[in-house]
């Protein structure tokens, strides 16, 4: 599907089977995720936090994404735009901030990490990275694992489209081919590269046409479309848990900002092109979506945006007054002891 | 002509910009180089000035951009590649260390891998453990690559333009944090500084500092708070850490008799190592106290900020070790 066939406002719900109660949950993690985000920047212009790396424009694949797995049950390999993502999986606003802040207690490292490298053994998210796309070959490995085994947990891995020139993108999907592996492989093709266009990153128009050269399924989807992501993602998931191997999955999206806090997207980008994508934001989509249905309207989505600002204050406050990691918390755990 | 203060950050655009201007063969390539103007904004301009052809912007395969510098360098170009941090240059540990620094010795001197590869290091900017590690001194392991790591822009300009020039492959370090940093450079388009010398940057009686980079600056600050106390530190910039040129250090040990090395490098197997062995080996005889190093800490380095700068050397750091030799 290219990017110039997206209409605005139509999802595409073909056998999405979701009770009107998990519509309107998805749509708050959207919700939620979107002015958590907003917040950060907003701190970070304040000079309150070192640097912000946001997911804003990409929660409707990351939420049908993760809605489409068995929550707690199969592995999330994430990156840095994930937050929606990670909200989904059931990461909270109160340990993104703490994570910000990079304040003790932070839960994903201790605030030895970045923030935005979303980790958690209870919620089977695996350790994110840095170094982009060095965690496809990890995914292979976990998959691996459940395969050998015998569970039936599937991994899903995320990376952005520029990624996928990276050597471990085309070594872990080899992998995940010749072993027939349960991994799902999302890429959220968001068109640049910081600053580098797709054309500049592949010659060819999708990256899910790399996958016949893996002997792996692959799909391409708009990933703006909260219910076409559920849909495309649940086939692929499908398929992995029942012994099929694994999928590429294409996102279509857009990122709305700046690729970090040290970025400034004019020197590569148009306002226009920027408004133009604004007009497919997928949280919009997805509202004008509920309200057709009658699960929304003005009175509700005040109480979502009311009761959002509320945990989001409450997140940013709690963070605020937790104290620094004391200086030994640098001393490990390097080994287990 | 009269040297002009100018930017480190400068001063490596000015080098680069010369040496493009002076041979048509040199070009550039790496993630970012282009449209954004490089990460740390050194080659803000180029695209304009000289085009798409001679600066390239990559896809993000750090194995390809060391690898294809590798192959063009043995084609006759003169490539120069940029990793955006030196951590990320992991990913192409292969095409650097098996290909750029051996082709030349392997085929017998066939072909030569005239290259430079241009990489940031240093942490203390909240980048968490795989964006901020010093960790140029694993790259001198290897003979067949010079290691260039400048710690002023006097430095880099010298030392960029004579690693152009060079014919063997450079891995050229700058420290992310001092991009800022002036000083006088001269504007003679021929300004080169010799390939593996090392340079005095403070003279003194009672203790040689041996360090470079991050590492010069806080022994330069250090330096002026112990001459408050009487103390006075020579310190020896060793600005290549291949070719390594102890020269100086021994020259000057055998003067003060005492030593502490700085680095940013992680404490064990470091540059500090190599000295302190050359020093025993060479100076035995003037030794007055064991050499000291002062590195960064043996762990991951943290991201949350206070943490991170324990974890890192500090001109306090460096005047305590001071005080043990002295
Ligand atoms: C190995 C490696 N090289 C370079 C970088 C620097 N870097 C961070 S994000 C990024 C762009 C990634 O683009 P893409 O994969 O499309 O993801 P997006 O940020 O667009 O979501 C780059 C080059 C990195 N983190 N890791
Ligand atoms: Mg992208």
């Amino acid at each position: 599907m290219a990017t110039e066939a997206l209409t605005v406002h139509t999802l595409d719900d073909t056998a999405v089977d979701l009770s009107s109660e998990t519509l309107l949950e998805m749509h708050w993690q959207m919700v939620r995720a979107r002015r958590a985000d907003e917040r950060l920047w907003a701190l970070h212009r304040q000079g309150k936090i070192a640097f912000h790396i946001s997911g804003i424009g990409q929660e409707g694949i990351q939420v049908g994404a993760a809605y489409a797995m068995r929550r707690g049950h199969d592995y999330a390999s994430l990156y840095y735009r994930d937050v929606a993502f990670a909200f989904a999986l059931g990461y909270t606003p109160r340990e993104f901030y703490l994570a910000a802040f990079g304040k003790e207690g932070e839960p994903t490292s201790g605030a030895r990490q970045m923030p935005s490298h979303f980790s958690s053994r209870a919620l089977g998210m695996l350790s994110s990275s840095s170094p982009v796309a060095t965690q496809v070959p990890q995914a292979a490995g976990a998959a691996l694992a459940c395969k050998l085994r015998g569970e039936d947990r599937v991994t899903v891995v995320t990376l952005g489209e520029g990624a996928t020139s990276e050597g471990d993108f085309y070594e872990g999907l080899n992998w995940a081919g010749v072993h027939r592996l349960p991994l799902v492989c999302l890429v959220q093709n968001n068109v640049y590269a910081i600053s580098v266009p797709q054309h500049l990153q592949m010659a060819v128009p999708h990256v899910a046409d790399r996958a016949p050269m893996f002997g792996i399924a692959g799909a391409v989807v708009d990933g703006n479309d909260v219910l076409a992501s559920y849909r495309v993602m649940k086939e692929a998931i499908q398929r992995a848990r029942d012994g099929g191997g694994a999928t590429l999955v294409e996102a279509k999206t857009y990122r709305l900002v700046p690729h970090s806090s040290d970025d400034d997207d004019r020197s590569y980008r148009s306002r226009d092109e920027v408004e133009a994508w604004k007009q497919r934001d997928p949280i919009a989509r997805f509202g004008a979506y509920l309200r057709e249905r009658g699960l929304l309207d003005d009175e509700a989505l005040d109480e979502i945006e009311r009761r959002v600002r509320q945990e989001v204050d409450e997140a940013q406050a709690f963070a605020q007054a937790v104290p620094y990691p004391p200086p030994e918390a640098a001393l490990g755990p390097v080994f287990k002891g | 002509m009269a040297d002009r203060p100018i930017t480190y950050r400068e001063a490596l655009s000015s080098a680069l910009r010369e040496e493009m201007q002076r041979d048509e063969r040199v070009f550039i390539m790496g993630e970012e180089v282009g449209v954004w103007g490089g990460t740390y904004a050194v080659t803000r301009g180029f695209l304009d000035e000289f085009g798409a052809r001679r600066v390239r912007d990559t896809p993000i395969s750090e194995m390809v951009i060391a690898g294809a510098a590798v192959g063009a360098a043995m084609a006759g170009l003169r490539p120069i590649a940029e990793i955006m941090t030196i951590n990320f240059a992991f990913l192409a540990l292969d095409a650097i260390i098996n290909h750029a620094a051996k082709v030349r010795y392997m085929f017998n001197g066939q072909f030569t891998v005239p290259l430079v590869i241009r990489t940031t290091t240093g942490g203390g900017k909240q980048l968490g453990a795989t964006h901020s590690h010093a960790p140029e001194v694993i790259f001198a392991h290897f003979p067949g690559l010079y290691v260039a790591v400048p710690g002023t822009a006097y430095d880099a300009k010298g030392m960029l333009k004579a690693s152009i020039r060079d014919d063997n492959p450079v891995l050229f370090v700058e420290h992310s944090t001092m991009l800022q940093r002036r000083s006088p450079v001269p504007d003679d388009p021929d300004f080169l500084l010799p390939i593996g010398k090392s340079d005095i940057k403070r003279k003194g009686s009672d203790v040689t500092i041996v360090t470079y980079q991050k590492g010069l600056e806080h022994s330069l600050v250090a330096a002026e708070e112990l001459a408050k106390e009487g103390i006075e530190a020579e310190i020896v910039d060793l600005r290549w850490l291949r070719p390594l040129d102890l020269e100086p250090v021994f020259e000057s040990f055998k003067k003060t008799n005492r030593c502490v090395v700085v680095e940013e490098s992680l404490p064990m197997f470091n540059v500090g190592a190599e000295v302190a062995a050359q020093i025993h080996d060479v100076c035995f005889d003037w030794m007055d106290a064991p050499v000291k190093r002062v590195a960064a800490m043996d762990i991951p380095l943290p991201y949350s900020h206070e943490i991170e700068l324990m974890a890192l050397p500090s001109p306090e750091k460096i005047i305590r070790a001071v005080k043990e030799v002295v």
